[in-house]
Protein backbone atom coordinates (compact mmCIF):
# COMPACT_ATOMS: atom_id res chain seq x y z
CA UNK A 1 0.00 0.00 0.00
CA UNK A 2 1.08 3.23 -0.88
CA UNK A 3 0.86 6.13 1.86
CA UNK A 4 0.88 9.97 1.59
CA UNK A 5 1.74 12.38 3.00
CA UNK A 6 0.75 16.24 1.88
CA UNK A 7 3.84 18.12 3.59
CA UNK A 8 2.22 21.52 3.43
CA UNK A 9 -0.55 19.67 5.62
CA UNK A 10 2.27 18.18 8.03
CA UNK A 11 3.55 21.75 8.00
CA UNK A 12 0.43 23.34 9.46
CA UNK A 13 -0.48 20.40 11.93
CA UNK A 14 3.20 20.44 13.73
CA UNK A 15 4.31 24.07 13.56
CA UNK A 16 1.81 26.83 12.44
CA UNK A 17 -1.42 26.39 10.55
CA UNK A 18 -0.79 30.11 8.68
CA UNK A 19 2.50 28.43 7.19
CA UNK A 20 3.10 27.38 3.62
CA UNK A 21 6.53 27.81 3.31
CA UNK A 22 9.61 25.16 4.52
CA UNK A 23 11.91 27.65 6.16
CA UNK A 24 14.46 27.45 9.23
CA UNK A 25 15.54 24.46 10.83
CA UNK A 26 13.24 23.67 13.69
CA UNK A 27 10.61 23.78 11.69
CA UNK A 28 12.21 20.90 9.32
CA UNK A 29 13.12 18.91 12.40
CA UNK A 30 9.11 19.73 13.13
CA UNK A 31 8.20 17.87 9.34
CA UNK A 32 10.21 15.15 10.01
CA UNK A 33 9.26 14.37 13.03
CA UNK A 34 5.60 14.50 11.91
CA UNK A 35 6.72 12.36 8.99
CA UNK A 36 8.77 9.39 11.12
CA UNK A 37 5.44 9.43 13.19
CA UNK A 38 3.27 8.71 10.47
CA UNK A 39 5.54 6.14 9.27
CA UNK A 40 5.61 4.41 12.43
CA UNK A 41 2.16 3.54 12.37
CA UNK A 42 2.91 1.59 9.17
CA UNK A 43 3.89 -1.45 8.34
CA UNK A 44 7.67 -3.20 8.54
CA UNK A 45 7.76 -2.34 4.65
CA UNK A 46 6.46 0.91 3.58
CA UNK A 47 6.26 2.86 0.20
CA UNK A 48 5.35 6.55 0.82
CA UNK A 49 4.75 9.34 -1.55
CA UNK A 50 6.13 12.87 0.42
CA UNK A 51 4.47 15.51 -1.37
CA UNK A 52 6.28 18.92 -2.04
CA UNK A 53 3.12 19.97 -4.44
CA UNK A 54 1.74 22.87 -2.39
CA UNK A 55 5.23 23.69 -0.65
CA UNK A 56 5.74 27.19 -2.00
CA UNK A 57 9.32 28.05 -0.63
CA UNK A 58 11.74 25.09 0.35
CA UNK A 59 15.22 26.65 2.11
CA UNK A 60 18.70 24.59 2.23
CA UNK A 61 18.04 23.91 6.01
CA UNK A 62 14.58 22.93 6.13
CA UNK A 63 15.70 20.21 2.79
CA UNK A 64 18.58 19.36 5.55
CA UNK A 65 16.44 18.53 7.85
CA UNK A 66 13.48 16.95 6.38
CA UNK A 67 14.80 15.57 3.35
CA UNK A 68 18.82 14.65 4.12
CA UNK A 69 17.83 13.29 7.76
CA UNK A 70 14.84 11.94 6.79
CA UNK A 71 17.36 9.52 4.22
CA UNK A 72 20.19 9.26 6.64
CA UNK A 73 17.81 7.30 9.05
CA UNK A 74 16.26 4.91 6.36
CA UNK A 75 19.09 4.67 4.48
CA UNK A 76 22.26 4.55 6.57
CA UNK A 77 25.61 5.17 4.45
CA UNK A 78 27.54 2.08 6.38
CA UNK A 79 26.41 -1.79 6.03
CA UNK A 80 26.11 -2.28 9.86
CA UNK A 81 23.70 0.05 10.68
CA UNK A 82 20.01 -1.32 10.00
CA UNK A 83 16.94 1.36 9.55
CA UNK A 84 14.23 1.02 12.22
CA UNK A 85 12.14 -0.19 9.12
CA UNK A 86 12.11 -0.74 5.13
CA UNK A 87 10.47 2.38 4.18
CA UNK A 88 10.77 3.64 0.73
CA UNK A 89 10.01 7.23 -0.26
CA UNK A 90 9.01 9.23 -3.62
CA UNK A 91 9.25 12.63 -3.29
CA UNK A 92 6.31 14.09 -5.40
CA UNK A 93 5.70 17.62 -6.46
CA UNK A 94 9.49 18.59 -6.75
CA UNK A 95 9.81 21.79 -8.56
CA UNK A 96 12.49 23.56 -10.13
CA UNK A 97 12.45 26.22 -7.08
CA UNK A 98 12.73 23.32 -4.52
CA UNK A 99 15.22 21.45 -6.59
CA UNK A 100 18.14 23.81 -5.80
CA UNK A 101 18.22 23.14 -2.47
CA UNK A 102 17.29 19.30 -2.18
CA UNK A 103 20.23 18.94 -4.68
CA UNK A 104 22.15 20.63 -2.48
CA UNK A 105 21.63 18.58 0.73
CA UNK A 106 21.52 15.55 -0.94
CA UNK A 107 25.05 16.41 -2.81
CA UNK A 108 26.22 17.20 0.68
CA UNK A 109 25.29 13.94 2.22
CA UNK A 110 26.39 11.67 -0.57
CA UNK A 111 22.36 10.60 -0.96
CA UNK A 112 19.76 10.43 -3.52
CA UNK A 113 16.27 10.51 -3.53
CA UNK A 114 13.18 8.90 -6.27
CA UNK A 115 11.45 12.52 -7.21
CA UNK A 116 8.59 12.83 -9.59
CA UNK A 117 8.25 16.42 -11.13
CA UNK A 118 5.32 18.56 -12.16
CA UNK A 119 4.97 16.80 -15.06
CA UNK A 120 4.70 13.26 -13.41
CA UNK A 121 7.91 11.95 -14.46
CA UNK A 122 10.10 10.15 -12.38
CA UNK A 123 13.59 10.65 -11.86
CA UNK A 124 16.70 9.92 -9.72
CA UNK A 125 18.26 13.42 -8.23
CA UNK A 126 21.21 13.85 -6.06
CA UNK A 127 24.40 11.54 -5.62
CA UNK A 128 24.25 8.69 -8.04
CA UNK A 129 26.81 6.69 -9.73
CA UNK A 130 27.03 5.76 -13.52
CA UNK A 131 26.49 1.87 -12.68
CA UNK A 132 23.34 2.69 -10.19
CA UNK A 133 21.58 5.26 -12.48
CA UNK A 134 22.16 2.39 -15.81
CA UNK A 135 20.40 -0.16 -13.29
CA UNK A 136 17.75 2.30 -11.86
CA UNK A 137 16.45 2.96 -15.86
CA UNK A 138 16.59 -0.51 -16.87
CA UNK A 139 14.53 -1.58 -13.97
CA UNK A 140 12.24 1.01 -14.74
CA UNK A 141 12.13 -0.07 -18.55
CA UNK A 142 11.63 -3.70 -17.69
CA UNK A 143 9.75 -3.04 -14.41
CA UNK A 144 11.07 -6.34 -12.56
CA UNK A 145 14.36 -7.73 -13.07
CA UNK A 146 16.79 -10.44 -11.44
CA UNK A 147 20.32 -9.84 -10.90
CA UNK A 148 20.87 -12.14 -13.82
CA UNK A 149 18.12 -10.29 -15.96
CA UNK A 150 20.30 -7.21 -15.24
CA UNK A 151 23.24 -8.62 -15.86
CA UNK A 152 22.11 -9.21 -19.50
CA UNK A 153 20.21 -6.10 -19.99
CA UNK A 154 23.63 -4.21 -18.78
CA UNK A 155 26.37 -6.40 -20.25
CA UNK A 156 27.44 -6.87 -16.80
CA UNK A 157 28.60 -10.09 -14.92
CA UNK A 158 25.53 -11.36 -12.25
CA UNK A 159 27.65 -10.68 -9.55
CA UNK A 160 28.09 -7.41 -10.56
CA UNK A 161 24.25 -6.84 -11.12
CA UNK A 162 23.55 -8.35 -7.76
CA UNK A 163 25.99 -5.57 -6.09
CA UNK A 164 24.72 -2.67 -7.69
CA UNK A 165 21.18 -4.10 -7.02
CA UNK A 166 21.65 -4.18 -3.31
CA UNK A 167 23.52 -1.05 -3.28
CA UNK A 168 19.69 0.49 -4.56
CA UNK A 169 18.15 -1.28 -2.21
CA UNK A 170 20.36 0.23 0.67
CA UNK A 171 19.77 3.43 -0.56
CA UNK A 172 15.84 3.15 -0.96
CA UNK A 173 15.96 3.76 -4.30
CA UNK A 174 15.07 -0.39 -5.36
CA UNK A 175 12.72 -2.47 -3.79
CA UNK A 176 13.34 -6.73 -3.44
CA UNK A 177 10.34 -8.67 -3.72
CA UNK A 178 11.85 -12.44 -3.30
CA UNK A 179 14.49 -12.80 -5.91
CA UNK A 180 13.38 -9.55 -8.18
CA UNK A 181 13.61 -5.94 -7.78
CA UNK A 182 12.04 -3.01 -8.60
CA UNK A 183 12.99 0.43 -9.13
CA UNK A 184 10.88 2.99 -6.53
CA UNK A 185 8.73 4.85 -8.36
CA UNK A 186 8.32 3.20 -11.26
CA UNK A 187 5.28 0.89 -10.09
CA UNK A 188 3.44 3.43 -7.75
CA UNK B 1 30.46 62.28 30.81
CA UNK B 2 28.69 61.96 27.35
CA UNK B 3 30.61 60.99 24.05
CA UNK B 4 29.08 62.42 20.88
CA UNK B 5 29.20 60.14 17.88
CA UNK B 6 28.40 61.91 14.79
CA UNK B 7 27.43 60.11 11.94
CA UNK B 8 28.39 60.65 8.35
CA UNK B 9 25.52 62.63 5.39
CA UNK B 10 25.54 59.21 3.84
CA UNK B 11 24.85 55.86 6.35
CA UNK B 12 25.84 52.95 4.60
CA UNK B 13 28.25 49.55 5.33
CA UNK B 14 31.84 51.96 4.38
CA UNK B 15 30.68 54.61 6.17
CA UNK B 16 29.35 53.12 9.39
CA UNK B 17 33.00 52.39 9.99
CA UNK B 18 33.67 56.16 10.80
CA UNK B 19 30.96 55.14 13.30
CA UNK B 20 32.83 52.42 14.72
CA UNK B 21 36.06 54.28 14.45
CA UNK B 22 34.62 57.26 16.93
CA UNK B 23 33.08 54.69 18.99
CA UNK B 24 35.99 52.40 19.53
CA UNK B 25 37.67 54.57 22.44
CA UNK B 26 34.72 54.92 24.63
CA UNK B 27 34.61 52.73 26.99
CA UNK B 28 30.40 50.49 26.94
CA UNK B 29 29.59 52.07 30.07
CA UNK B 30 29.93 55.69 29.12
CA UNK B 31 26.52 57.40 27.46
CA UNK B 32 26.96 58.57 23.89
CA UNK B 33 25.17 60.68 22.04
CA UNK B 34 24.46 59.56 18.40
CA UNK B 35 24.15 62.62 16.15
CA UNK B 36 21.99 62.48 12.85
CA UNK B 37 21.26 65.60 12.26
CA UNK B 38 23.35 66.25 8.91
CA UNK B 39 22.69 62.38 7.57
CA UNK B 40 20.86 62.81 4.17
CA UNK B 41 20.57 59.13 3.80
CA UNK B 42 20.62 55.85 5.11
CA UNK B 43 21.04 52.36 4.13
CA UNK B 44 19.24 49.41 5.04
CA UNK B 45 22.84 48.36 6.56
CA UNK B 46 23.44 51.92 8.35
CA UNK B 47 19.81 51.40 9.84
CA UNK B 48 19.83 48.35 11.14
CA UNK B 49 23.59 48.38 12.49
CA UNK B 50 22.38 51.57 14.20
CA UNK B 51 20.20 49.56 16.22
CA UNK B 52 22.21 47.03 17.06
CA UNK B 53 24.95 49.69 18.25
CA UNK B 54 22.58 50.96 20.47
CA UNK B 55 21.87 47.02 22.43
CA UNK B 56 25.83 47.09 22.82
CA UNK B 57 25.65 50.20 25.01
CA UNK B 58 25.41 49.85 29.22
CA UNK B 59 23.27 52.87 29.11
CA UNK B 60 20.94 54.13 26.84
CA UNK B 61 21.96 56.28 24.08
CA UNK B 62 20.69 59.34 22.71
CA UNK B 63 19.48 59.71 19.72
CA UNK B 64 19.12 62.95 17.69
CA UNK B 65 17.21 62.29 14.19
CA UNK B 66 18.09 63.99 11.09
CA UNK B 67 17.61 67.83 10.64
CA UNK B 68 16.06 66.90 7.27
CA UNK B 69 12.07 66.35 6.48
CA UNK B 70 12.72 63.78 4.22
CA UNK B 71 15.78 61.97 5.62
CA UNK B 72 13.41 61.74 9.19
CA UNK B 73 10.20 60.77 6.76
CA UNK B 74 12.53 57.85 4.81
CA UNK B 75 13.75 56.25 8.43
CA UNK B 76 10.02 56.42 9.78
CA UNK B 77 8.76 54.69 6.56
CA UNK B 78 11.68 52.18 7.09
CA UNK B 79 10.35 51.48 10.38
CA UNK B 80 13.28 52.65 12.17
CA UNK B 81 11.88 55.11 14.93
CA UNK B 82 9.89 52.25 15.57
CA UNK B 83 12.29 49.87 17.41
CA UNK B 84 14.79 52.81 18.06
CA UNK B 85 12.30 54.10 20.84
CA UNK B 86 12.99 51.33 23.34
CA UNK B 87 16.65 51.51 22.50
CA UNK B 88 17.99 55.31 22.42
CA UNK B 89 16.26 58.45 24.19
CA UNK B 90 15.39 59.79 21.22
CA UNK B 91 15.20 63.79 20.10
CA UNK B 92 14.34 66.00 17.51
CA UNK B 93 11.77 65.68 14.81
CA UNK B 94 10.49 62.21 14.54
CA UNK B 95 8.09 62.08 11.84
CA UNK B 96 4.69 59.58 11.99
CA UNK B 97 4.98 56.47 9.66
CA UNK B 98 3.17 56.76 6.66
CA UNK B 99 2.83 53.98 4.00
CA UNK B 100 3.22 54.10 0.09
CA UNK B 101 7.33 53.84 0.15
CA UNK B 102 7.69 51.43 -2.59
CA UNK B 103 11.56 50.71 -2.50
CA UNK B 104 11.13 49.80 0.71
CA UNK B 105 10.32 45.65 0.30
CA UNK B 106 10.59 44.79 3.72
CA UNK B 107 10.93 47.66 6.59
CA UNK B 108 12.68 47.26 9.42
CA UNK B 109 11.93 43.93 11.38
CA UNK B 110 13.36 42.46 14.39
CA UNK B 111 14.48 38.87 14.08
CA UNK B 112 14.63 36.73 17.13
CA UNK B 113 13.43 33.45 16.56
CA UNK B 114 12.17 30.99 13.76
CA UNK B 115 8.63 32.38 13.53
CA UNK B 116 10.34 35.93 12.88
CA UNK B 117 11.65 34.25 9.66
CA UNK B 118 8.76 32.57 8.77
CA UNK B 119 6.96 36.13 8.69
CA UNK B 120 9.82 37.84 7.08
CA UNK B 121 9.90 35.01 4.21
CA UNK B 122 5.93 35.49 3.42
CA UNK B 123 6.06 39.38 3.27
CA UNK B 124 9.02 39.52 0.99
CA UNK B 125 7.46 37.22 -1.67
CA UNK B 126 4.68 39.06 -1.57
CA UNK B 127 6.31 41.92 -2.84
CA UNK B 128 9.17 40.89 -4.60
CA UNK B 129 8.18 39.44 -7.35
CA UNK B 130 7.29 42.19 -9.44
CA UNK B 131 10.14 44.57 -8.61
CA UNK B 132 12.86 41.89 -8.82
CA UNK B 133 11.54 40.64 -12.29
CA UNK B 134 10.13 44.07 -13.56
CA UNK B 135 12.79 46.66 -11.96
CA UNK B 136 15.85 44.76 -11.60
CA UNK B 137 15.47 42.47 -14.87
CA UNK B 138 16.29 39.23 -13.04
CA UNK B 139 14.90 36.07 -14.24
CA UNK B 140 11.29 34.66 -12.15
CA UNK B 141 13.58 32.09 -10.69
CA UNK B 142 15.45 34.58 -9.12
CA UNK B 143 12.32 35.41 -6.96
CA UNK B 144 12.21 32.11 -4.97
CA UNK B 145 16.30 32.29 -4.65
CA UNK B 146 16.00 35.60 -3.33
CA UNK B 147 13.28 34.37 -0.46
CA UNK B 148 15.71 31.71 0.15
CA UNK B 149 18.54 33.75 0.35
CA UNK B 150 16.82 35.78 3.22
CA UNK B 151 15.74 33.18 4.99
CA UNK B 152 19.51 31.73 5.31
CA UNK B 153 20.90 35.05 6.01
CA UNK B 154 17.68 35.70 8.77
CA UNK B 155 18.60 31.86 10.34
CA UNK B 156 22.13 33.66 11.11
CA UNK B 157 20.71 34.91 13.93
CA UNK B 158 18.39 32.80 14.64
CA UNK B 159 21.20 29.86 15.27
CA UNK B 160 24.05 31.72 16.24
CA UNK B 161 23.97 34.92 17.35
CA UNK B 162 22.22 34.63 20.87
CA UNK B 163 20.07 37.29 20.99
CA UNK B 164 17.51 39.22 18.49
CA UNK B 165 18.65 41.15 15.46
CA UNK B 166 16.89 43.16 12.61
CA UNK B 167 16.39 42.49 8.61
CA UNK B 168 15.50 45.23 6.44
CA UNK B 169 15.47 45.03 2.48
CA UNK B 170 15.50 47.84 0.01
CA UNK B 171 15.71 48.37 -3.99
CA UNK B 172 17.56 51.90 -4.68
CA UNK B 173 19.32 53.59 -7.78
CA UNK B 174 23.15 53.21 -7.14
CA UNK B 175 24.43 56.18 -8.92
CA UNK B 176 27.81 56.61 -7.56
CA UNK B 177 29.29 53.11 -7.53
CA UNK B 178 27.36 50.90 -9.87
CA UNK B 179 24.96 53.60 -11.92
CA UNK B 180 21.82 51.24 -11.91
CA UNK B 181 19.38 49.89 -9.44
CA UNK B 182 19.96 47.12 -6.69
CA UNK B 183 18.23 45.58 -3.69
CA UNK B 184 19.79 45.44 -0.62
CA UNK B 185 19.30 42.90 2.32
CA UNK B 186 20.94 43.83 5.42
CA UNK B 187 20.99 41.25 8.69
CA UNK B 188 22.77 43.16 11.41
CA UNK B 189 22.88 41.58 15.12
CA UNK B 190 24.63 42.45 18.29
CA UNK B 191 25.00 38.68 19.53
CA UNK B 192 28.15 36.74 20.26
CA UNK B 193 29.59 36.73 16.01
CA UNK B 194 31.37 33.94 14.07
CA UNK B 195 34.43 33.73 15.98
CA UNK B 196 33.24 33.12 19.13
CA UNK B 197 30.07 31.11 17.80
CA UNK B 198 32.82 28.54 16.33
CA UNK B 199 34.77 28.70 19.55
CA UNK B 200 31.62 27.18 21.05
CA UNK B 201 32.30 24.07 18.79
CA UNK B 202 33.62 21.31 20.94
CA UNK B 203 37.21 19.74 20.49
CA UNK B 204 38.05 22.90 17.94
CA UNK B 205 41.56 23.49 17.63
CA UNK B 206 42.71 26.93 17.57
CA UNK B 207 45.88 27.91 15.79
CA UNK B 208 48.04 31.44 16.07
CA UNK B 209 46.10 32.91 12.81
CA UNK B 210 42.79 32.21 14.67
CA UNK B 211 40.71 35.32 15.27
CA UNK B 212 37.45 37.23 13.83
CA UNK B 213 39.06 37.10 10.18
CA UNK B 214 40.01 33.65 10.03
CA UNK B 215 36.39 32.30 11.47
CA UNK B 216 34.76 34.19 8.91
CA UNK B 217 36.90 32.67 6.26
CA UNK B 218 36.16 29.23 7.61
CA UNK B 219 32.34 30.07 7.59
CA UNK B 220 31.72 31.58 4.45
CA UNK B 221 34.19 30.13 2.46
CA UNK B 222 34.44 26.40 3.88
CA UNK B 223 30.98 26.40 5.19
CA UNK B 224 32.11 25.45 8.93
CA UNK B 225 29.67 25.67 11.39
CA UNK B 226 29.78 25.23 15.38
CA UNK B 227 27.64 22.19 15.14
CA UNK B 228 29.49 18.87 14.43
CA UNK B 229 26.09 18.12 12.19
CA UNK B 230 27.80 17.62 8.86
CA UNK B 231 24.20 18.91 7.39
CA UNK B 232 25.32 22.56 8.89
CA UNK B 233 26.71 25.26 7.33
CA UNK B 234 25.18 25.25 3.61
CA UNK B 235 23.14 28.10 4.33
CA UNK B 236 25.94 30.30 3.42
CA UNK B 237 27.50 28.25 0.91
CA UNK B 238 23.23 29.02 -0.71
CA UNK B 239 24.00 32.36 -0.38
CA UNK B 240 27.09 32.55 -1.76
CA UNK B 241 25.59 30.31 -4.83
CA UNK B 242 22.50 32.73 -5.45
CA UNK B 243 25.13 35.54 -5.64
CA UNK B 244 27.50 34.02 -7.48
CA UNK B 245 24.33 33.59 -9.82
CA UNK B 246 23.02 37.13 -10.13
CA UNK B 247 26.33 38.39 -10.15
CA UNK B 248 25.23 40.24 -6.19
CA UNK B 249 27.53 41.02 -3.38
CA UNK B 250 28.19 39.32 -0.42
CA UNK B 251 29.66 41.11 2.63
CA UNK B 252 30.05 40.41 6.42
CA UNK B 253 31.27 41.94 9.47
CA UNK B 254 31.89 40.50 12.78
CA UNK B 255 33.85 41.65 15.46
CA UNK B 256 36.91 43.12 14.16
CA UNK B 257 36.84 42.00 10.56
CA UNK B 258 34.90 41.65 7.22
CA UNK B 259 34.92 39.53 4.54
CA UNK B 260 33.16 40.44 0.92
CA UNK B 261 32.55 38.11 -1.62
CA UNK B 262 33.47 40.84 -4.41
CA UNK B 263 31.97 40.91 -7.77
CA UNK B 264 33.66 42.45 -11.09
CA UNK B 265 31.76 45.51 -10.55
CA UNK B 266 32.77 46.31 -6.99
CA UNK B 267 36.20 47.12 -5.85
CA UNK B 268 35.80 46.03 -2.14
CA UNK B 269 38.33 44.18 -0.44
CA UNK B 270 38.09 40.35 -0.13
CA UNK B 271 38.87 40.47 3.44
CA UNK B 272 39.90 43.04 5.89
CA UNK B 273 41.31 42.74 9.80
CA UNK B 274 42.16 44.77 12.68
CA UNK B 275 38.60 46.95 12.25
CA UNK B 276 37.18 48.68 15.36
CA UNK B 277 35.55 46.05 17.59
CA UNK B 278 31.57 45.99 17.02
CA UNK B 279 29.79 42.97 18.47
CA UNK B 280 28.02 39.88 16.38
CA UNK B 281 27.36 39.77 12.67
CA UNK B 282 26.66 42.33 10.00
CA UNK B 283 25.56 40.99 6.55
CA UNK B 284 24.76 42.86 3.87
CA UNK B 285 23.57 41.11 0.17
CA UNK B 286 23.69 43.40 -2.61
CA UNK B 287 21.51 42.04 -6.21
CA UNK B 288 21.87 44.43 -8.79
CA UNK B 289 19.90 45.04 -11.92
CA UNK B 290 20.81 42.63 -15.04
CA UNK B 291 21.27 45.09 -17.93
CA UNK B 292 22.01 42.28 -20.59
CA UNK B 293 19.06 40.86 -21.23
CA UNK B 294 17.02 44.07 -21.98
Amino acid sequence: MINHIDLTGVLRRTVCDLYSDLVTRPTGAAVRDGIEKQLAELGERSLTVIDFSHVRLLDYSCADEIVAKLLIRYAPADDETEPPRDAYFVFRGVNEYHLDAIETVLERHGLAIVAERDAGEVDLIGAVGEAERRAWDALCRVGKLGAAGLARELGITPDAAERVLERLRRRRLAMRLEECWVAVGAAQ
Amino acid sequence: MTAVINLPPSLDDRTFEQVLEQLAPVPAEEKVLVDARHTRWASPYGLTALLTLAQTRAEKPGLIAPDAAETASYWARAGFFEHAEPLFEITGHVPRARGGESDVLLEITPVGKSDDVHEVVGRIQSKSHAILVKELNLDAKATMGFAMTLSEACQNIVEHAGRGGWVAVQTYTWKKRLGRRVVVIAVCDAGIGFRRSLESAHGRRLDERWGDGRALEEAVLRGVSRFADPGRGQGLAGVRRYIGRWQGKLSIRSGTARIAIVPDWDEDLPLEEKLPNFPGAQIQITIPEHREAR
